[in-house]
């Protein structure tokens, strides 16, 4: 009889031996390695097990009855150390093994993260009954804290299953969601609440530094200074396949052990199985192509002709509650085209992506019960040019008649109880009553039945009703929504980001049910704006959101190079800021403008050079001068009564003190102020956004000028007797604007709207007043900071090119 | 092929860009919010604007200065715009970014 050796008990080498002993059980001596102290298991069911829904006995699939009854001899507990294929033996830790034909299933292994510390006691792995038994036992300890760095497939079904035993769990994920392998990002956003509302921490884009303790794991350390207590620490950063015997042995390797469809490696006396094998370029981490790779393989040594092939794979996660699936491929692409549904109510996420009228990917979450017949359209390369427009309502909605083509015709099929306004709980027949007691419009709709009064989301099906049932007396709305990327008008978002508290990018997205994944130049920088003005506190600006100005601090000009420039607090300045300027301005060979805004521009920069003339200027105490935002500019002020005969006030000081007061902030679009001495005028205060004008009395408040194309008197909003007031009344203003106002209104346009009247009676109000002051003052908590010198300490890498390749083509 | 190692995924921001110097040019090397990466020419077909400037969004960029798109796949401008840019094969190996240099060199030649 051939002997034949296996290293490794998993599922692979498990269900290839059971296809060998089911066909001729006589066939081979088979002898088994084991590394681990036992045969082999179900180990994708360590995770019930670790989460106590099941114990480990239930989830042994061969036991030592199984080995003996097939006369199996096994070695378990011992770990192969090497492999000589001049003598063909295997060597052991307890002795050598001949063979005739030898099999590598030796898996892979989790990646331990090199970070100092990643070698202290209570650091684990996730892969066997040892690493599973050590976060049992973590668990047991009262209280105790978990880690878990990873957030993928194991690293959440680690952390679900702390969490079921009552620990603190955190979860730390280096990119910017959840399981980025397997979702997009609208997907993992809601994973990520799911998780949260059982209890598990979950911060993303975090980077690990290190691991402490004293003589066991204690704390987490992050790279941004976060410090997390871990009784125990779960890496589960990866897997790495397990092919050093391979290496040792001289095999063909890659990434892993390489394999031909047979599963045979170079040396045709050696096979290899399992996620230690590479085939065509692929590694494996799921059962199912292993479970392939066992059936070739048992075929192959039977003598019988059999080939692998790579299918398609879909991922799930089992973590109860959590209802997701991705198969396929799901990024986007030229010539891809995206079907989104979301129901912001029920939390349902579903994607499909369509080329060349086959899917070609899935990603749902919150609803997967249709996700197999997806797959199976995915797998077979169905066209599913004939159900397009239902396709995503599942198999159900399939079948012919107008209803599978037409939108306006499965709305018109909907039986009169089906919901159309999940928040109110509107059916079509309310829809319909109303319409035949009269109403033609939306807001009519609206006023009567409720129905896409709250979210806002099933506005298009609301408006459909309308058109089945009007016909052509319908007009759909002709106010703008904000892009193609979205059927809501700016006005809709921001109360939409108020009433339901929407605080992330993601949340915008798939509360509002976007139709992009992730927006576009319109709508995201107006988005970020939204969320910093809305919750400057929870939500932090996101710079790739943001125009090219905003993001580098500077102005681009036509040429590529920026221009810079600091700011002179009321336009006053000193022999050593003068100085100060004057040497950057030399040293980084700039040209010198004197501003319209009371400063001085250096233009000419290159990009590479703004955080070392930023540094210059920090260094004589000069901070960004927001040239180049949708923000605060300058104020523009005049010398007053330190200088001149006929200044009532002290014009320059007040000017200083707003500007100190202001500087910082973001606002929908750009803010100039100007205080002058007396009605005289010399700061042209009466053409700004906000201008003051000192006289005997106090100071004249007026709001909403403009001097661009179009020209523009402000308007009085207030009389005030003293700098407190103006100072309380001119941050109001400002925080009304910041928080109203479309993306890019000027302030005027935004006065010219809501209407002026409107202005001054939400800020004569004192309790008003005091409010929007107190919440622009906590904005100014975060945003009142120079920007330059942050982003010379933690951003200046990004000014540089990232590699210089010019030599590399010479060579 | 020779690949040529020019960074790490990290070194660029999450929806954004950075840019490689080249006898080709400026080349910017995108990463989309799903962590793929793309390599282009940095200058737009339009009037040359800096594309690793722009917002990045899908697999696309929007250009600073007037706000083409181009498809960072197949560097075609979207829309009613008529354009080219060229695009590099740039690929992730263990976390280190790999730039095709014979594709960059053929640009020269
Ligand atoms: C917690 C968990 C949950 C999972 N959930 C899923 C899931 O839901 N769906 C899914 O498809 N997949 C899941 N997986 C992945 C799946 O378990 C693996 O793909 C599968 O087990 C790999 O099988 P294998 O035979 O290649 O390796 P393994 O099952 O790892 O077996 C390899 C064996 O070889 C032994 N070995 C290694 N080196 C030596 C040596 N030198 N000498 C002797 N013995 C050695 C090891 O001790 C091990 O017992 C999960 C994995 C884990 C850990
Ligand atoms: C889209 C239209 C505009 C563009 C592209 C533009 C461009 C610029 C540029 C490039 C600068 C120099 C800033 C720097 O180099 O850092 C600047 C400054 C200035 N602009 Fe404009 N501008 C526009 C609209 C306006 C309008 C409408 C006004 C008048 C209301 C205006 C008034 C000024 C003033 C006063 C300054 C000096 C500002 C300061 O000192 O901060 N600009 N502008
Ligand atoms: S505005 Fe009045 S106080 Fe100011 S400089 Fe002009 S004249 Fe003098
Ligand atoms: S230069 Fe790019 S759009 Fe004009």
């Amino acid at each position: 009889m051939q002997k034949l050796v296996i290293i490794g008990a998993g599922m692979a080498s498990g269900r290839m031996l059971e296809h060998i002993h089911e066909t001729d059980p006589a066939a081979f001596s088979v002898t088994i390695f084991n590394a681990e102290p036992r045969g082999n298991y179900n180990r994708i069911m360590l995770s019930p097990v670790l989460a106590g829904d099941r114990s480990f006995e239930e989830i042994i699939t061969h036991d030592d009855d199984w080995y003996a009854q097939n006369k199996v001899t096994t070695r378990f507990g011992e770990r192969v150390t090497g492999i000589d294929r001049e003598r063909k033996v295997v060597i052991g830790e307890q002795g050598e093994v001949p063979y005739d034909k030898l099999i590598l299933a030796t898996g892979s292994t989790p990646f331990i993260i090199p970070v100092p510390g990643h070698d202290l006691p209570g650091v684990v792995g996730y892969r066997d009954l040892e690493d599973t038994n050590a976060m049992i036992d973590a668990a047991a300890n009262q209280g105790a804290s978990a880690v878990v760095i990873g957030g993928g497939l194991l690293g959440l079904e680690a952390a679900a299953g702390l969490r079921m035993r009552g620990m603190e769990v955190t979860v730390l994920h280096i990119a910017g969601h959840l399981m980025d392998r397997q979702l997009d990002e609208a997907a993992g956003y809601l994973l990520k609440l799911d998780l949260e509302k059982r209890g598990i921490k979950v911060m993303t884009e975090a980077n690990t530094k290190a691991i402490v303790g004293e003589g066991k794991a204690e704390k987490v350390l992050l790279d941004d200074g976060t410090e997390l207590a871990a009784d125990i620490v779960v890496m589960a950063a990866g897997i790495r396949p397990a092919g050093q015997l391979g290496q040792q042995a001289g095999l063909e390797m890659g990434r892993a052990i390489k394999v031909n469809a047979q599963m045979q490696t170079s040396d045709p006396d050696i096979y290899a199985v399992g996620e230690c094998v590479e085939f065509d370029e692929n590694i494996f981490g799921l059962v199912a192509p292993l479970y392939d790779q066992a059936k070739v393989l048992a075929n192959t040594l039977l003598g019988q002709e059999d080939a692998f092939t790579v299918r398609e794979l879909s991922t799930k996660l089992k973590v109860t509650g959590c209802d997701l699936f991705s198969a396929g491929d799901f990024a986007e692409g030229e010539g891809r085209e995206d079907i989104v549904f979301r129901d912001p109510k029920r939390r349902v996420y579903k994607r499909l992506i369509v080329e060349d009228d086959k899917l070609i990917g899935a990603v749902m979450y919150g609803d997967t019960a249709d996700s197999n017949w997806f797959f199976g359209l995915i797998k077979d390369g169905t066209n599913i040019e004939e159900m397009r427009e239902t396709l995503i309502f599942g198999p159900s909605f399939q079948g012919g008649g107008a209803a599978a083509s037409d939108p306006l015709a499965a709305v018109a099929a909907l039986p009169l109880d089906a919901e159309i306004c999940g928040c109110n709980g509107v059916c079509k027949g309310d829809i319909i009553s109303a319409i035949e007691g009269g109403v033609t419009t939306l807001d009519g709709v609206r006023m009567t039945t409720k129905a896409s009064a709250s979210c806002g989301t099933c506005t298009g099906l609301v408006e459909q009703v309308l058109a089945v049932s009007l016909g052509d007396g319908f007009e759909i709305s002709k106010e703008k929504p904000v892009c193609k990327c979205t059927d809501l008008t700016h006005e809709d978002v921001r109360r939409l980001i108020k009433s339901q508290e929407l605080k992330s990018q993601p949340a915008v997205w798939q509360e509002l049910a976007w139709k992009t994944p992730n927006g576009c130049h319109v709508c995201r920088p107006a988005i970020n704006y939204y969320l910093i003005s809305d919750w400057p506190l929870e939500y932090q600006d996101d710079l790739q959101s943001r125009f090219v100005n905003e993001r580098n601090h500077a102005n681009i000009q036509k040429d590529g190079t920026y221009s810079v420039m600091p700011r002179m607090w009321g336009g006053m300045t000193t022999p050593d800021e003068l100085i100060a300027v004057a040497n950057a301005a030399k040293k980084f060979n700039a040209a010198v403008k004197v501003t319209g805004g009371q400063r001085i521009d250096l233009l000419g920069i290159k990009k590479e050079d703004l955080p070392a003339i930023w540094s210059d200027l920090n260094e004589a105490g000069m901070v960004s001068g927001h040239a180049y935002t949708k923000g605060l500019r300058t104020v523009k002020t005049c010398v007053g009564t330190d200088w001149c005969r006929f200044g009532t006030q002290d014009s320059t000081g007040l000017g200083i003190k707003l500007e100190k007061k202001l500087w910082g902030s973001w606002t929908p679009h750009k803010v100039k102020l100007g205080v002058s001495g007396c009605p005289r005028n010399c700061a042209e205060a009466t053409c700004k956004d906000i201008g003051i004008i000192c006289v005997d009395s106090g100071y004249q408040i007026s709001v909403a000028g403009a001097a661009g194309m179009d020209v523009k008197m402000t308007e009085s909003l207030v009389d005030v007797a003293t700098e407190a007031e103006v100072e309380e009344w001119v941050s109001a203003f400002m925080q009304l604007y910041r928080e109203n106002a479309k993306y890019l209104d000027r302030a005027y346009k935004w006065v010219d709207k809501v209407g002026l009247d409107w202005v001054k009676e939400e800020l004569s109000n004192p309790d008003t007043r005091k409010a929007l002051v107190e919440r622009f003052d906590i904005s100014q908590s975060v945003y009142r900071k120079d920007p330059w010198a942050d982003h010379i300490r933690n951003r200046s890498e990004q000014y540089q090119h990232l590699a210089d390749l010019t030599e590399e083509a010479v060579a | 092929m020779s690949w040529v190692d020019i960074g790490t995924l990290n070194d660029i921001p999450l929806r954004g860009s950075r840019i490689v110097k080249s006898p080709a040019g400026c080349i910017a090397i995108f990463r989309t919010a799903e962590d793929e990466v793309f390599a282009t020419s940095n200058t737009c077909a339009h009037k040359q604007g800096p594309l690793s400037e722009g917002i990045v969004h899908d697999r696309k960029v929007t250009c600073p200065l007037h706000n083409w798109v181009f498809s960072l796949e197949t560097g075609e401008a979207q829309g009613a715009d008529e354009g080219q840019i060229a695009t590099y094969p740039v690929k992730i190996e263990s976390g280190r970014l790999l730039l095709n240099m014979d594709a960059v060199v053929a640009k020269v030649a």
